[in-house]
């Protein structure tokens, strides 16, 4: 059972009071892109066997959208932050780099 | 291989079995093959073996990380039917329906395929809409189903509920030439087949790189070394992102969990298989008689071969509306699978960014059905370059915005 904490409302939630919304970080693409963008946009997917960025909804509680770092391999959540960001936080980071040395954050976005 | 035929038997029984051999080989691993495909599970298998039969190329290696069909091969609910909403899959799944029929001969290995019929339960008027919307569908497509009464539904299925409070049955979509099979034995009899032509089956070898050059593979790193190949094919289902980045391109591709389970095993009550997507869960019983339940996929990306046990709780909970007996049964065991759930729900099988390498993935929470069909279409792929049973179903869909959309016809359960 996977339980994370929200970062607006400050509750452990568990699972089953959250909806999972997918990778997070997504760089977003519109009109005027080109067909591979969009494609890359709507559909691409890091899906890593390991650390994963993702999107949760508070559905049960506050109802907001926030990131959380993951992984996928043994489950263990290395944070929760709010989603008003283009990456994550510097406790963030810190937290996965004292599990995993040498972890760099992806250059986009 | 010695074949197996009923003085085969016989004879073993006069030697105390002692005759019987190894059903696959355990080959020492060349250092380069025409064609290797990583993943032994049906779908590997399955290529490697129409390669072979279809075109002649038997110099082919079928690399496993773990052991044959453990993966989603060895944890999925066995389920065989065809009747799909759009042409595409209707033609792929109903070519792979009917050579399970005659897959035991086909193989000389008995996969004990059992067509006693296939049944989607409608518990809502739009799913009532909906199968009847399929069912025309699979009359012009050649797939033999149709649109049955509740009434005929308690007969085929005695041990149902038809007039549950929350969820009525209202009919169901029945496929009679449905089924299942042993899933073990499908992987068992292709790996047999396959090692009857002379390919390498080498288990235990997990691929650590892809090596390339000018836009092309030329091999896979493994425990035994570099394995050099004309051809690569990757059919690693769950894992398949994971690959896909080895080799440097990215998938339309999610991982998740999807979890099954079985009860005891109890005398024989139910000789069809039930499906019912409303409440995700879907119940068949084995020829052991434990009941075969399958469940919903976990809702977020992971990896770990094991679900959350609330989705065990709601697929039991939800199947005891229609099933009351189910209240009565304890569950032996459950376990789970990564099935690799693409954008619209319908698998790829497609040419890749690399030139000489090919991709069979994405068959989601439904793939066993597929095995036969699949590994026909993706040799052909893999030979000739096209398929008229899988160039639907290629990368490129994406991006042209050209789906496959299967969510509404499947649901979640396959």
């Amino acid at each position: 059972m996977l339980i994370l904490n929200c970062p607006y409302c400050g509750y452990d939630k568990d699972e089953t009071e959250l909806s999972a919304g997918g990778e997070a970080h997504l760089k977003r693409f519109g009109p005027g892109a080109s067909d591979e963008e969009f494609e890359g946009y709507l559909f691409g997917r890091a899906n890593p066997k390991g650390l994963h960025f993702e999107r949760w909804c508070c559905a049960s509680g506050c109802g907001k959208w926030f990131h959380a770092a993951r992984c996928t391999a043994t489950l263990e959540v290395f944070g929760t932050y709010k989603a008003q960001t283009l990456e994550p936080p510097q406790d963030i980071k810190d937290a996965i780099s004292a599990k995993r040395p040498g972890w760099t954050w992806r250059d986009f976005s | 291989m010695k074949r197996n035929s009923v003085f085969a038997v016989a004879r073993e029984a006069m030697r105390q079995h002692s005759g019987w051999g190894r059903t696959w080989g355990n080959p020492e691993a060349q250092k380069a093959y025409d064609v290797v495909i990583i993943g032994a599970g049906g779908h590997g298998l399955a290529t490697a073996y129409y390669l072979g039969k279809n075109f002649g190329i038997t110099n082919v290696a079928v690399i496993e990380k773990g052991w044959l069909g453990g993966g989603n091969t060895g944890r999925n609910t066995t389920i065989i039917r065809s009747n799909y909403l759009q042409d595409p899959s209707a033609a792929l799944y109903e070519k792979s329906r009917s050579l399970y029929e005659t897959m035991s001969q086909d193989l000389n290995y008995n996969v004990m395929f059992s067509p006693r019929g296939v049944m989607m339960l409608a518990q809502t008027h739009h799913e009532v809409r909906g199968y009847q919307r399929t069912a025309h569908a699979n009359s012009r497509q050649g797939v033999t189903t149709e649109f049955i009464s509740p009434a005929r539904v308690k007969e085929l299925c005695p041990i149902m509920n038809i007039d549950g409070p929350r969820y009525p049955v209202l009919g169901a979509l029945w496929q009679a030439r449905g089924g299942s099979a042993r899933h073990d034995a499908v992987a068992w009899g292709y790996a047999r087949a396959c090692t009857d032509m002379g390919m390498h089956i080498l288990q235990k070898t997990e691929v650590t790189g892809i090596t390339q050059s000018g836009g092309n593979v030329t091999g896979v790193e493994t425990r035994l070394g570099h394995i050099a190949c004309k051809k690569l094919g990757m059919v690693v289902a769950g894992h398949a992102s994971v690959v896909a980045n080895m080799a440097g391109f990215q998938l339309p591709i999610e991982s998740v969990p999807l979890q099954a389970l079985v009860s005891e095993p109890i005398k024989p009550c139910m000789d069809v298989v039930v499906m019912a997507n409303t409440v995700h869960g879907y119940m068949s019983q084995s020829d052991k008689g434990e009941m075969v339940i399958g469940g919903g996929t976990d809702s977020y990306n992971a990896y770990t071969q094991r679900g959350s046990f609330h989705h065990l709780e709601e697929t039991v909970r939800a199947l005891i509306e229609t099933f009351p007996m189910v209240s009565r049964l304890k569950m032996l065991r459950h376990w789970g699978g990564i099935v690799d759930v693409t954008g619209d729900r319908s698998p790829i099988l497609s040419k890749t960014p690399l030139g000489n390498t090919f991709i069979n993935c994405g068959w989601g929470t439904g793939g066993f059905k597929a095995i036969p069909g699949s590994g026909w279409g993706f040799a052909e792929l893999m030979a000739k370059g096209e398929s008229p049973l899988t160039d639907q179903f290629g990368l490129d869909r994406f991006r042209a915005g050209r789906f496959i959309d299967e969510s509404v016809a499947a649901g979640v359960a396959h």
